[in-house]
């Protein structure tokens, strides 16, 4: 089965007008399945899915047990098969060292982003050095333009602009508390921040936040859905977005969607698939990830009384405690496509096998750090990779972290004794980005 | 002690000027950059030990001087 012969056509081709505004409005014409068919075919492979055999050699990030709890599993390969492989997902790398996961972020020649999704369908080839959602999908030399564009507005100063709103978009999330005892963390609070905070820089609707979490949902659980599902529901994102593009490029605003419609590099501007790539990266990296920080170190403060109490009692801490969240509970990871057959680390690689890149798995690594898996509230030398490493380090690292702080500060400042309601009600999101999303916790 | 950054190491996490705001700051894309002519003032070598050794990157060299 292939990609495109799945799509639905809705329009007839486009005719490109001769006037600019026309040319701007039709640049955005073609809807999703439509930009589909101008591309050449990925392939698929078989879905299998079940219990894990041996996690070394039958490994699947999508399974139950491993959203539950991976550290067990990724602490044990690590000493007995530090790069374990599966022969789910058409073949695939786990390497769990730190050294290992650095050398292949580093290592842009021999591994591609052409996808970073580890799933049963790989892109084409032709598709890099762009890949569908750049800058994380493309490798050099595009990525460095790609990502160039987007550096400016996620500086730490640019992000600091947006604290403001954030502080009191938090204090109304807490507020909206009042009379409960038992709150979801998670699908209460901290699933609203980024979503809010994303959503406006792209100059979305605010009341669409609940439309962004089903495409988050869509995009990184859906990964052993049937590829016809999971086409659909890509294309319920693509079409919003696309949606979104032509109502600014209709009414032009001071946001991030209107910027990337006029930007150009080289004297043109952007293919339509790479502003409304580069959009949904923003949407859905912007939204999962840091919904996951926040959810998991208030998880871990929740059963952790005396780590709750010192933040509480010593808010200065909250800067260094956080970065210690980020190594223990690093919420993303990775994929890398091998580009040739090549013996690697002690395994022989084949061309379009994954490699599973998982920070998570680095930042508990104890030849990288002392008491890794200990989480030391105070620890002074934290070289955690939640980020990533090298050039696709997190563009909106800057963002997360004013997020994360913000979200926590306030949090505790409003909300200083609280606990687990039901250990058992907690859920870990499954796939590569992982964190509570039910978190019930008394707060009365 | 003088500091200086490795423009083909760093990726602009920012850690250097998160902890050490008084010796390094960011560029327009977020690089860090180094402030002045690099020379940590005494009493600023913890600081800028505490950048150094919180770099994801390993991008941020100390020489020692004198």
């Amino acid at each position: 089965m292939t990609e495109r012969s799945e799509g639905i056509k809705r329009h007839g081709p486009v005719v490109t007008p001769s006037d600019e505004g026309g040319l701007m409005t039709d640049r955005f014409a073609k809807n999703y399945a439509e930009l589909r068919d101008d591309q050449p075919l990925g392939t698929r492979n078989e879905i299998v899915t079940g219990p894990v055999e041996d996690w070394a050699t039958d490994f699947s990030h999508l399974e139950p047990e491993w959203a539950a709890d991976p550290y067990p599993i990724q602490d044990d390969l690590r000493q007995r098969c530090p790069i374990a492989h599966t022969d789910r997902f058409g073949g695939g790398w786990l390497p769990t060292r730190y050294e290992d996961v650095a050398a292949i972020a580093y290592d842009t020649e021999r591994f591609s982003s052409r996808s970073v999704i580890m799933s049963n369908f790989r892109p084409p080839r032709e598709l890099a050095p762009v890949g569908g959602t750049p800058p994380i999908s493309s490798d050099p030399p595009f990525h460095q333009h790609a990502r160039r564009l987007l550096l400016p507005a996620f500086t730490k100063t640019a992000v600091g602009r947006l604290e403001p709103a954030t502080r009191a978009f938090c204090h109304s999330l807490i507020d909206g508390f009042a009379g409960q005892d038992v709150v979801d963390a998670a699908r209460d609070y901290a699933q609203h921040i980024p979503m809010r905070v994303i959503g406006d820089m792209l100059g979305f609707p605010p009341e669409d936040g609940p439309r962004f979490r089903e495409f988050v949902e869509n995009t990184l659980e859906g990964v052993n859905l049937p590829p016809e599902e999971r086409i659909a529901r890509m294309e319920q994102l693509f079409d919003y977005l696309l949606e979104q593009i032509r109502d600014h490029v209709a009414n032009p605003r001071e946001d991030l969607t209107t910027y990337l419609i006029e930007a150009e590099f080289g004297g043109e501007k952007l293919q339509p698939s790479h502003v409304a790539g580069t959009m949904a990266l923003l949407l859905i990296a912007g939204i999962d990830t840091t919904w996951s920080a926040i959810g998991a170190s208030l998880w871990h403060l929740a059963k952790t009384p005396a780590d709750r109490e010192r933040l509480v009692a010593d808010p200065g801490l909250l800067p260094t405690a956080m970065e210690e969240f980020l190594r223990a509970y690093a919420p993303v990871t990775m994929a890398r496509l091998v580009k040739e057959d090549m013996h690697w680390a002690g395994v022989d690689m084949k061309a379009e096998d994954w490699v599973l890149l998982s920070f998570p798995a680095a930042n508990r690594d104890p030849a990288q750090f002392d008491r890794a898996d200990e989480v030391v509230i105070d620890r002074q030398v934290n070289r955690h990779a939640a980020f990533g490493l090298g050039i696709h380090r997190c563009v909106g690292s800057h963002l997360a972290r004013m997020e994360l702080r913000v979200a926590l500060e306030i949090w505790l400042e409003r909300i200083p004794a609280f606990s687990l309601d039901d250990p058992s009600a907690v859920t870990w999101a499954a796939g590569q980005v992982r964190g509570p999303r039910t978190l019930p916790l008394r707060v009365g | 002690m003088r500091a200086q950054i490795d423009s083909g190491r760093c990726q602009g996490h920012g850690r250097c000027y998160d902890l050490a705001p008084d010796l390094f700051g960011d560029d327009d894309e977020g690089y860090g950059t180094v402030l002045g002519d690099g020379v940590v003032p005494e009493g600023k070598e913890p600081d800028a030990r505490l950048a150094a050794s919180n770099c994801p990157e390993r991008a941020i060299d100390l020489l020692e001087e004198g």
